[in-house]
């Protein structure tokens, strides 16, 4: 199952076509979208406006491949759990977004194991045909459930002082 | 607006956005073992994430929602008279950012952790904070470089 997510805000069209036509394409692979605040309707994949964060990582679990715009909850809960995800930057020129900074956390977040980051919509099709069939990575390659000792010091060291 | 008397285990108000926002401060629990934790979050959906610990929800804004802030401030004030934290952590943004000026105003302590997502430049909401605490944190060595948010370490 591919499962895209696109946030909360506002709608990222340019990446759901990109997938709904790719769908089309592949009728026996089953696709859901969390499509936000989509105004459109796609004939080739299984919408949802939005899924509780509990839900959504349940569907993270049983997904193959994850398509996404540049946003941090998908991009760790997709490393957390090992999953290859596809990653469009939103762009404010195409009012996807108030700034272009989705640019910058999709280049620095590039390096992650599972992550694959493309520059156009177009780039998505080539992209999942290539990624099809790509193992969700062992537990030794996944991202911790945790942030690093640096912060998680940080944190603990600020909360002590609150005793 | 700390509890009295004193006790060693610090309650803790740990409140965030939905999405990314919420995420990375799950990702921070580690850092609240020992504590009284109460969470809050703009999604009411992401309860189910952190039961049976206490929780509320309160509605999102951004700076370009006047009205919707007016009403964000009003909830995370409840919240705080509500739970009356010892200190307060957030991973922002504007109801994050809020909850610490407000506590500020009852002597509650503030830190606010930046989203991994600023990897050039502070968030508005982090700007924010840095005029009422010096607990700011930012996940990029190069953003702690250029701005007074420190850097310590990230959520991954």
């Amino acid at each position: 199952m591919i499962l895209a997510t696109v946030g909360t805000q506002l709608p990222f069209d340019r990446l759901l076509r990109a997938l709904d036509a790719w769908a089309a394409r592949n009728p026996d692979q089953r696709v859901r979208a969390q499509s936000g605040n989509s105004q459109e309707v796609f004939k080739n994949m299984d919408c949802t406006a939005f899924l509780s964060p509990a839900a959504y990582a349940g569907a993270v679990e049983e997904a193959d491949i994850i398509v996404s715009h540049a946003g941090m909850g998908s991009i760790l809960t997709a490393a957390e759990l090992g999953k290859p995800i596809v990653i469009l930057p939103r762009l404010a020129a195409h009012g996807e977004h108030r700034t272009d900074h989705q640019l910058a956390t999709a280049a620095e977040m590039a390096s992650l194991a599972n992550v694959t980051v493309i520059e156009s919509a177009e780039e998505l099709g080539p992209a999942l045909d290539r990624l099809s069939g790509a193992p969700t990575l062992p537990a030794a390659e996944r991202i911790s459930a945790s942030a690093d000792a640096g912060l998680i010091g940080a944190v603990a060291h600020f909360l002590r002082g609150a005793a | 607006m700390p509890t009295s008397p004193k006790t060693h285990r610090p309650k803790v108000l740990a409140i965030s956005s939905g999405g990314g926002h919420w995420i990375q401060l799950l990702r921070l629990r580690p850092a609240f073992e020992g504590a009284e934790v109460h969470f809050a979050c703009s999604d009411p959906g992401a309860a189910e994430m952190v039961g049976p610990a206490p929780f509320s929800s309160f509605p999102d804004a951004n700076k370009d929602q006047p009205l919707k802030l007016l009403f964000c401030a009003f909830a995370v004030l409840r919240i705080l008279l509500r739970t009356r934290p010892d200190a307060i952590v957030t991973t922002g943004a504007a109801g994050g950012y809020l909850a610490i000026a407000l506590g500020r105003l009852f002597g509650i302590r503030g830190m606010f952790v930046d989203s991994i997502a600023n990897a050039h430049e502070l968030s508005i909401s982090a700007r924010l904070a840095l005029r009422i605490t010096d607990k700011v944190l930012t996940q990029w060595p190069g953003v702690a470089d250029a701005t007074p948010a420190a850097f310590h370490g990230r959520v991954l």
